[in-house]
């Protein structure tokens, strides 16, 4: 099968779902493209099941303190037949940070999911067991968002007065 | 002519026959020379201490030729490594397992006091689960180190009371922990 490029994808794309696409360019030749809330699912069925997309290789979230919608949730997906990956990003505002499961899709969604909701607080309706997976149980903080200091409260040697400041 | 050192008797009263010493520092003396080490490894401090059990440095000239893996029949926690917060209540259970008498090592930055690993994620210095008697500073530590660690454990054995679990300074240090 011959290689797809990220015009002919990004055109397929628009052809289907129209100004719900917002391309964001391609940074390292990744094609980009922003969907929102609403859409994602369809679009990810989409890139599944027509165009192929097999791999989920991961997802993730970004925070951006200064932006107005704070949250980004990152799908990276892969077409090993066409040679080709996307990015895929929706935008979340920071009092609603819910967004539809993947794990209908790619069941190997689900850890990535668990993994963002535990570094990120992101709330994926429907998923079937949203719960920390790499922090220990008890944590209340969700420590990748950067309202949380990096440092562990507890550490006493690294204190000012050691070093006469 | 043998080169082989032997360890100095304890003080006592020597007469015809017989010699006469406290229990204390028999028992102390025989602790010492055949401690069961139990390594807790988890990260580069662990590669030091393969080497300090190797040939070259050879800690079994200490008497701890014997690695105990299970922390029932140990008589020494070594903990070199970074400890995740997730892996605390592992070792603390380790502890836990670990008959009196029984001492601890805090081998290298990390187990000490986090080490560079100021973050959310690890535990800063395994003494905030477990006490701890002697610490070893490194990053790694080298052999040599280890071993210095390891003559401070030998000596504490030496000169503690055979009843330590006993002593309520020690109930209290337990105590302060959780542990009873």
């Amino acid at each position: 099968m011959a290689k797809v490029t990220n015009e002919e994808l990004l055109l397929s794309l628009t052809t289907k779902f129209g100004e719900a696409i917002v391309p964001e360019g391609e940074p390292f030749g990744l094609l980009t493209v922003e969907v929102n809330r609403e859409n994602i699912i369809a679009v990810l069925t989409y890139l599944k099941a027509e165009l192929n997309f097999i791999h989920l290789t991961d997802i993730t979230a970004i925070h951006y303190p200064e932006k107005e919608k704070q949250f980004y949730v990152v799908y990276h997906i892969h077409n090993l037949v066409g040679g080709i990956r996307i990015r895929v990003k929706v935008a979340l505002a920071t009092a609603d940070v819910h967004i539809p499961t993947a794990v209908n899709i790619w069941d190997g969604a689900n850890w990535m999911e668990r993994e963002t909701y535990d570094f990120f607080g992101i709330q994926f309706d429907g998923h079937p067991d949203l719960r920390r997976i790499l922090n220990v149980d008890d944590m209340t903080v969700f420590p990748m968002r950067k309202e949380y200091p990096l440092e562990d409260p507890n550490r006493i040697d690294k204190k000012d007065y050691f070093f006469g400041r | 002519m043998s080169d082989i050192q032997i360890v100095a008797a304890p003080p006592g009263i020597e007469g015809s026959g017989f010699f006469a010493t406290k229990i204390d520092e028999a028992i102390g003396l025989a602790r010492s020379y055949s401690l069961w080490p139990l390594p807790f490894a988890t990260s580069c401090c662990g590669i030091e201490f393969m080497a300090t059990m190797g040939s070259h440095y050879d800690l079994s000239r200490f008497g701890a030729e014997r690695l105990s893996f299970s922390p029932r029949q140990a008589d020494l926690l070594m903990v070199m490594g970074t400890i995740a917060k997730k892996m605390a209540p592992v070792l603390r259970q380790v502890y836990l397992q670990m008959a009196e008498p029984r001492w601890v090592m805090a081998v290298g930055a990390c187990a000490s006091s986090g080490g560079i690993f100021d973050t959310y994620s690890v535990l800063q210095g395994i003494d905030e689960i477990i006490p701890v008697d002697v610490y070893v500073p490194g990053c790694p530590p080298r052999p040599e180190a280890i071993i210095d660690g390891f003559m401070n454990i030998q000596k504490l054995v030496q000169t503690e009371s055979g009843r330590r679990r006993e002593d309520p300074k020690y109930q209290e240090l337990l105590a302060k922990y959780g542990i009873l």
